[in-house]
């Protein structure tokens, strides 16, 4: 087993008590990177970012600098950072909203100036009191320095960046629901088309809404050079990237590795990362990519790190999360406490997300609970099938946002991969994991 | 003209602050949310008169301020107690034994999850993921992250809180953000401006049934 010697991009100043200071950060090459990209030209800049294929760490993946080249061109243009982290098991953006707030504004300064953007949201679920705590200090703290506001570092580029707390709803993780929240509303998803708030966004106007795990990255790949980065990774999935790792697992927590040249056996047994399973017991499967992804079971250990691997495997790396459940597990009891989050999370606008999650939670709780029958079992592959028709990956769509066709994926997983489990407990009246 | 229902209620300090935040964004309606944390931080939750006040600083009926606010959890229509204890049980900290430890809670408290003390001093929630998983179980008290807890840290918690030992690490229920933004926007006021004018133009193309 090998874990690659992939240089620490976003987690380098994670050693310091200190590193969410601007002391710690400018001594440590702190706004170097934006120093450097304001002597280029906005569009050399973007370029730079669309050279390394950048692919969005919030979930979907999409490549961060075909975001930016897709913006309608208008007089008001705004950039939006995603720090409303609320997937389940997902806790990257977390640890960099608190540890290196710094890192973030200097990426944010560095996207703004590249689409030329003359105001910048960052969006923090308002859960992280001490991360929005430390961002409102690393903003003031960058004011004062210079590296926000008017005339960056004398360069003529003006920015000013607004914290801006949510106030606890999954849903505005969705990019439109976060733009209607920051709007002053309901965090309600938005009606597509428009796919991409590039063309309407934040009042109407062109809108780039990039997570802050991929902002944060920005000032390495102005320091290092696009050439540097795309020679970690292969394919589409250059860097490194941050995987949240929780479950049954010795060594919760966050690790920075290098994308595809690291497993998921990696992640789990390293004695530097997940140190195995807890207890020494057997993995019985795997969630990776966040709740909303399909599972996978041991004989995908061996799959790279990497977006398009783990995509043609039948699941996601989505947000860069990955639970870990030993043969303790019981499945039942999984999906259910999945799929009451998303009852509890849907927003209520489209009917089969509304309607459905609550049922098909209802009907795993009675099986869970021993009062299931075996037709339960195929009503609830059947209520799946009308969230997202066919029940396959990637999922068919039949609400506004893609949460309504997530809700499947940990269900259609556990009967799948575990049928029989499913049986016992219909059959014998309750859950045999006591 | 007589004063706007509810004014008065919010503390001139709070007012200004408001206001404040208002001059940040590109339309008042953005600020609502802000300033429904700071109505809290006043008051431990939305009451009533705050929406009131809220919905004529920022241009919209209380209704459009209720209405927006009970979409958000973290925003309370109804009191709570001095300390939310928040226990998540979403997936990573159920497979550490959330559950069990919610048990616990239960009957040291003397409350059921969605129940609150006799005394107000706290009020019990079970939560979805707050994203501190690599120290499963975990729980927030006021939304700030207590981890690893077992049965007796979570016993030593509730003795420390009631004897006012972490008054200065968590603030009472609705205090969420206490470092202050240092200044203003500082780009250019035709910049600025023109934001306004693009937005207050989306804002009433909506709210007269034109498309935009």
């Amino acid at each position: 087993m090998t874990v690659t010697e992939a240089p620490r991009i976003v987690t380098s100043r994670l050693g310091y008590e200190d590193s969410h200071t601007l002391e710690r950060y400018v001594a440590t090459g702190g706004y170097a990177g934006l120093r450097k990209a304001l002597g280029m030209s906005p569009q050399e800049v973007a370029g730079q970012v669309d050279a390394v294929s950048l692919l969005g760490r919030g979930g979907a993946g999409f490549p961060a600098g075909r975001k930016w080249s897709m913006l309608r061109k208008a007089p008001t243009t705004y950039l939006v950072v995603n720090g409303d982290e609320s997937e389940p098991a997902t806790f990257k953006d977390h640890m960099l909203l608190e540890r290196d707030p710094h890192q973030l504004i200097e990426g944010v300064v560095i996207a703004a100036y590249a689409i030329q953007a003359a105001r910048a949201f960052i969006y923090v679920r308002g859960e992280f009191a001490l991360g929005l705590e430390r961002v409102q200090a690393a903003l003031n703290e960058a004011y004062e320095h210079g590296a926000v506001g008017a005339d960056i570092f004398g360069s003529g580029f003006s920015v000013d960046i607004v914290v801006h707390p949510g106030a606890g709803a999954y849903i505005c993780g969705e990019e439109t629901a976060l733009l209607e929240s920051l709007e002053g509303k309901r965090g309600f998803p938005r009606i597509k088309p428009p796919y991409f708030p590039a063309a309407i966004g934040l009042y109407g106007q062109p809108t780039v809404v990039n997570n802050v795990e991929t902002l944060s990255n920005l000032p390495w790949v102005m320091v290092n050079g696009a050439e540097a980065f795309t020679a970690l990774g292969s394919g589409r999935s250059t860097g490194t990237r941050l995987f949240a790792l929780a479950g049954h697992v010795n060594n919760p927590g966050v690790f920075e590795v290098e994308m595809v040249k690291t497993t998921f056996r990696d992640l789990i047994y390293d004695a530097t990362l997940g140190g195995g399973v807890a207890g020494g017991r057997e993995l019985k499967a795997i969630i990776p990519g966040g709740v909303s992804a399909p599972w996978f079971g041991p004989q995908h250990l061996d799959l790279p790190l990497g977006q398009d691997e783990v995509g043609e495997a039948g699941s996601m790396l989505g947000s860069g999360s990955i639970v870990v459940m030993d043969d303790t597990t019981c499945v039942v009891r999984a999906a259910w406490r999945i799929t009451r989050f998303f009852q509890r999370e849907s927003c209520g606008q489209c009917t089969p997300c509304r309607e459905g999650s609550g049922w098909l939670e209802k009907i795993l709780r009675r099986i869970e609970d021993g009062v299931g029958s075996e037709a339960d079992i195929d009503l609830l592959m059947d209520v799946c099938d009308n969230l997202a028709p066919g029940v396959s990956w990637p999922p068919q769509q039949t609400t506004i946002c893609v949460l309504g066709s997530s809700i499947p994926s940990s269900i259609a997983s556990g009967i799948r991969m575990f049928p029989d489990e499913f049986l016992v407990h219909v059959k014998e009246g309750g859950c045999p994991h006591g | 003209m007589s004063a706007a229902p509810g004014a008065g209620h919010l503390a001139p300090e709070v007012l200004s602050r408001a206001r404040q935040l208002i001059d940040l964004y590109p339309h008042p309606r953005s600020a609502l949310i802000p300033i429904c944390h700071l109505a809290q931080e006043q008051d431990g939750w939305l009451r009533p008169e705050a929406m009131e006040e809220i919905a004529d600083l920022v241009g919209i009926t209380p209704a459009e301020v209720l209405g927006t606010a009970t979409f958000y959890e973290m925003l309370r229509t109804e009191p709570v107690g001095t300390y939310v204890v928040a226990v998540c049980t979403n997936i990573a900290c159920m497979l550490r034994g959330a559950y069990e430890l919610l048990d616990h809670i239960q009957d040291s408290l003397g409350v059921r999850v969605g129940g609150t003390t006799a005394d107000a001093m706290f009020t019990l929630e079970d939560t979805e993921c707050v994203a501190d998983c690599g120290r499963a179980p975990c729980l927030q008290v006021n939304h700030r992250f207590v981890g690893d807890v077992t049965p007796e840290s979570f016993d030593r918690l509730v003795d420390d809180l009631r004897a006012g030992a972490l008054a200065d690490d968590i603030p009472h229920h609705g205090t969420l953000v206490r470092v202050r933004r240092a200044g203003g926007l500082a780009v250019d006021d035709a910049t600025i401006r023109a934001e306004r004018d693009a937005a207050a133009a989306v804002a009433t193309a909506a709210s007269t049934g034109g498309s935009s």
